[in-house]
C-alpha cells in the first residue's frame, strides 16, 4: 500500500511516499507554503522522483497549516500528531519532540507507547520561530543556510533580546553599526531562540530521548545552544524538515489498516 | 449558449418564536430587562449603581437600588462586534492596550454615553470590589473621577491561605455595613432586614439551581452543550438576588434534567469528547470557540467560570465567606483542587485553556495550575491566545490547531483505552 503524507507549512511544502507503513520511497520539498505554488510544485517535483504514478497512492493525508485549505486528500491531521508520528518513525525511543517551524514552535511529549501525551506552543509572537532567522539572516545579507557555519566562528556571542522580532532586527542593526562581528551576531541570534523555545520546552517537560524538527533543525548553533540550556542531547536527522509530512504517510497507513480491519 | 441555471432562491427559515414558559425565554428576558429596569429608573429619577460582577449584590437589591453591570456590558458589547471600536477610544484617550479590555470599553462608554451594541443607565455612584481582580480598582476610581461620582469600595484582597480566616470575615463584614451606610446617606435609602433576609433568600435558590443545573454535566452525554452556560451565567451576573432569576434557574434545572432522562442535549451533535474551558469566554469569537469544539464532537461541559456566580450559604458569615472565596480570589492550591474537582464530578477528558490577554491575573497563573491539573487528572491540555473582549488577540487558525491537536490526543487516548 502506498500513501502520500502533504505537508503544507507556513513557509515551505514538503511531500512523503511511503510503502507499507515502513519504507520512503520518495520525498519533495519546495519553498512556499500556504496560499503560493508552493504545494503544487512540491507534488510535481515528487512525482517526477518517484517511479509510481499519482493513481497507485491508495491514500492521502494533508497536514500543516494549509490543511483546511487543500482538497486533493483524503483526509486533514494536525500537524501536531503527524510531528510526533513522524519523530517516532525515525527515532523509535522519542519522547520529546521540539518542532521549530516558519511560524511556530512547538514542544511535543510523547508516551512511552509512542503516543502524542501533551503539547505546547508558542504564543502569537515570532520571536523564536524559523521566521525570526529569515528576518535576521536577511538583515545580515545572509542565505539562511549560511547562519551554522557563519556560528561556529563566534568568539563571544552577542546578545539579541528574545521578546520581539522586530525589537530584535533594530538592536541587530545598532549592534552591526557598533561593529560586532557577523558570527558572533548570529550565535546571539541562535541563542536568542534557543532561549525562548527553552522556556516553553521546559512548559511541557523535557524527557529524554529529545530531537528536533522543522527547518530551524537544520541549524546546528540553535540545535547547540538549546541542548546547552536544557541539559539534554538534541538528536537530529537530515529528514528533520519532513517529520510532518512522513507522520501524515504513516497516518494514511493506519487509517487504512484500520479500514481493512473493519471490513 | 447554455440555459442559464437559476439557483433555487435562499429561503430562510423563520426563527420558532420561544416558548415564554421556557428557561431560554425566562433567561433572556430577565438579561435584557436588567439594563431596561436600570435606564427606566434613570429616567424616573432614581440613582444608578455600577457594580462589578463579584459585590455582594444583596446590598443594592436590598436598598432597591437599580443596578447595571459594566463587565456584563463589556461582554455584550464585543459579543456584538464593537469592541475594538470602544477599546479604540479609550486607548487614543490614553489607556494602554495591556489595560483589560472590559475596563478599555466601559471607560470610552463614559466617556461617549452611548454605544447602540449595548446601552446602560449612566451612573450615580460606584460600588467596587477587588475580588473579582485589583485591575477593578484603577478601573472605578478613573470612572469615579470622570463621572465625577461617589465610589464605594468592598476590599476582598487576594487570599494566600487555603480557608477564610475569621479575622478576613470580619473585616469584609465591617465593610459591607459601612457601604450599607454609606449608601443610606448618599440617596436616602433605607435597610430593611426583612428585605434583606428575602433577597439573600432569592439569591440562595437561584444559586442553588444555578449550580444543581451546570453539575448535570455528570451525565455522558451532557444535556447541555456548555456553551448555553455562557449566555446564562448573565442572570447569575446581574439578577442573581431577584424572585425571578430563582424560577427562570429551576426552569433551566427542570429542563436539563429532563433531557437527561429523554436522551436529549442542547449539544446538537454526538459528544464524542468533554473538555473544561478555563477562562472568561472569547466574546468576540464566541461562534468561532464553539464551532471549532462542536464541529468536532467536543462538548465543553464545564468551566469554573459559569459556576463562580453561584452563591450558596446559609448564615451572614457564610455569605461573607462565599464572596472571600471567588475564583479569583483564592490561592493555587484551592483553585487547583475546585478545577479537579470539576474535571472529575464531569469526566472531562482534556482542558483548553483561554489565555486571556486582559486578564492578567486569571491567566498568569494558569499555565502552573493547568500544568498540576491535567496531571492530576491525566487530562491533555492546551491554551489558545485572546481576549475576552478586545478582538486583535485572537487567531482562528492558531485556535483551530490547538483544538484539534487536543481532540487527537483525546482520541488516541479513548482508543488505548478501548484497546
Amino acid at each position: 500500500m502506498i500513501t502520500l503524507g502533504i505537508d503544507i507549512g507556513s513557509t515551505t511544502s514538503k511531500c512523503v511516499l511511503m510503502s507499507g507503513g515502513e519504507q520512503i520511497i520518495a520525498s519533495s520539498l519546495r519553498i512556499g507554503g500556504l496560499g503560493t505554488e508552493g504545494p503544487a510544485e512540491a507534488l510535481s517535483d515528487l512525482w517526477d522522483r518517484a517511479d509510481i504514478a499519482p493513481s497507485d497512492v491508495s491514500r492521502t493525508i494533508v497536514t500543516g497549516y494549509g490543511r483546511n485549505k487543500y482538497e486533493g486528500a483524503d483526509g486533514e491531521v494536525s500537524e501536531l500528531t503527524c510531528h510526533a508520528l513522524g519523530g517516532r518513525f525515525i527515532f523509535p525511543d522519542l519522547r520529546t519532540l521540539i518542532d521549530i517551524g516558519g511560524q511556530d514552535a512547538k514542544i511535543i511529549s510523547l508516551s512511552e507507547a509512542g503516543r502524542m501525551s501533551n503539547f505546547v506552543m508558542n504564543d502569537k509572537c515570532a520571536a523564536g520561530t524559523g521566521r525570526f532567522l529569515d528576518v535576521m539572516a536577511g538583515i545580515l545579507r545572509m542565505d539562511i543556510d549560511e547562519l551554522d557555519e557563519c556560528a561556529a566562528q563566534s568568539v563571544s556571542p552577542a546578545s539579541i533580546s528574545s521578546t520581539c522580532t522586530v525589537f530584535a532586527e533594530s538592536e541587530v542593526i545598532s549592534q552591526l553599526a557598533n561593529g560586532v562581528s557577523r558570527p558572533d551576531l548570529v550565535a546571539g541570534i541562535c541563542e536568542s531562540v534557543a532561549s525562548r523555545v527553552s522556556a516553553l520546552a521546559r512548559r511541557a517537560g523535557v524527557v529524554p530521548r529529545v530531537c528536533m524538527s522543522g527547518g530551524v533543525a537544520k541549524n546546528g548553533a540553535v540545535r547547540k545552544a538549546l541542548s546547552e540550556s536544557l541539559g539534554v542531547d538534541i538528536d537530529f536527522d537530515p529528514m528533520a524538515q519532513y517529520f510532518g509530512a512522513i507522520g501524515a504517510a504513516l497516518y494514511a497507513h493506519r487509517q487504512l489498516q484500520k479500514l481493512s480491519d473493519n471490513k | 449558449m447554455a440555459e442559464e441555471v437559476k439557483k433555487p432562491e435562499e429561503v430562510k427559515k423563520p426563527r420558532k418564536p420561544l416558548d415564554p414558559n421556557s428557561a431560554k425565554y425566562k433567561l433572556g428576558k430577565i438579561a435584557s430587562d436588567a439594563f431596561a429596569t436600570a435606564i427606566e429608573a434613570k429616567k424616573q429619577g432614581k440613582p444608578v449603581a455600577w457594580v462589578s460582577s463579584n459585590f455582594p449584590v444583596e446590598i443594592p437589591e436590598t436598598l432597591g437600588l437599580a443596578t447595571a453591570y459594566p463587565e456584563n456590558q463589556a461582554a455584550g458589547i464585543a459579543a456584538r462586534g464593537a469592541g475594538e471600536r470602544m477599546c479604540e477610544v479609550a486607548e487614543a484617550d490614553g489607556y494602554s492596550n495591556d489595560i483589560c479590555a472590559y475596563a478599555r470599553i466601559s471607560l470610552a462608554y463614559a466617556k461617549l454615553k452611548e454605544c447602540p451594541e449595548q446601552d446602560v443607565a449612566m451612573p450615580d455612584v460606584l460600588l467596587c470590589c477587588n475580588n473579582i481582580c485589583n485591575c477593578m480598582i484603577k478601573w472605578y476610581e478613573n470612572l469615579s473621577q470622570e463621572l465625577n461620582i461617589p465610589m464605594i469600595m468592598l476590599d476582598i484582597p487576594f487570599n494566600p491561605d487555603y480557608e477564610v480566616s475569621d479575622a478576613e470575615v470580619a473585616y469584609v463584614t465591617g465593610q459591607f455595613w459601612d457601604a450599607v451606610h454609606q449608601l443610606e446617606d448618599l440617596f436616602g435609602l433605607k435597610w430593611d432586614d426583612d428585605r434583606f433576609k428575602e433577597v439573600t433568600g432569592f439569591s440562595c435558590r437561584s444559586s442553588r439551581a444555578w449550580l444543581e443545573a451546570t453539575a448535570q454535566a455528570k451525565y455522558t452525554p451532557s444535556p447541555f452543550n456548555g456553551f448555553d452556560l455562557l449566555n446564562h451565567m448573565a442572570v447569575m451576573v446581574t439578577a442573581r438576588g431577584k424572585k425571578e432569576a430563582g424560577e427562570a434557574m429551576e426552569t433551566l434545572l427542570k429542563e436539563y434534567k429532563e433531557n437527561h432522562e429523554k436522551g436529549e442535549s442542547t449539544f446538537r451533535v454526538e459528544e464524542k469528547h468533554r473538555v473544561m474551558f478555563e477562562g472568561i469566554a472569547c466574546w468576540p469569537y464566541l461562534r468561532v470557540t464553539s464551532r471549532g469544539l462542536k464541529d468536532r464532537g467536543i462538548n465543553m461541559v464545564t468551566t469554573i467560570y459559569a459556576d463562580a456566580f453561584g452563591f450558596d450559604y446559609n448564615s451572614f458569615d457564610e455569605m461573607i465567606r462565599a464572596y472571600c472565596s471567588v475564583p479569583n480570589a483564592i490561592n493555587l492550591e484551592k483553585s487547583r483542587d475546585k478545577r479537579v474537582k470539576l474535571c472529575k464530578d464531569n469526566n472531562v477528558e482534556g482542558l483548553l485553556v483561554h489565555t486571556n490577554r486582559s486578564c492578567k491575573l486569571w491567566s498568569g497563573f494558569m499555565a502552573e495550575m493547568s500544568r498540576q491539573i491535567g496531571k492530576e487528572c491525566n487530562i491533555p491540555v492546551t491554551s489558545f491566545d485572546g481576549d475576552q473582549a478586545d478582538p486583535r488577540n485572537f487567531s482562528e487558525a492558531q485556535y483551530d490547531t490547538r483544538v484539534q491537536g487536543l481532540c487527537e490526543i483525546m482520541e488516541s487516548n479513548k482508543e488505548a483505552k478501548e484497546a
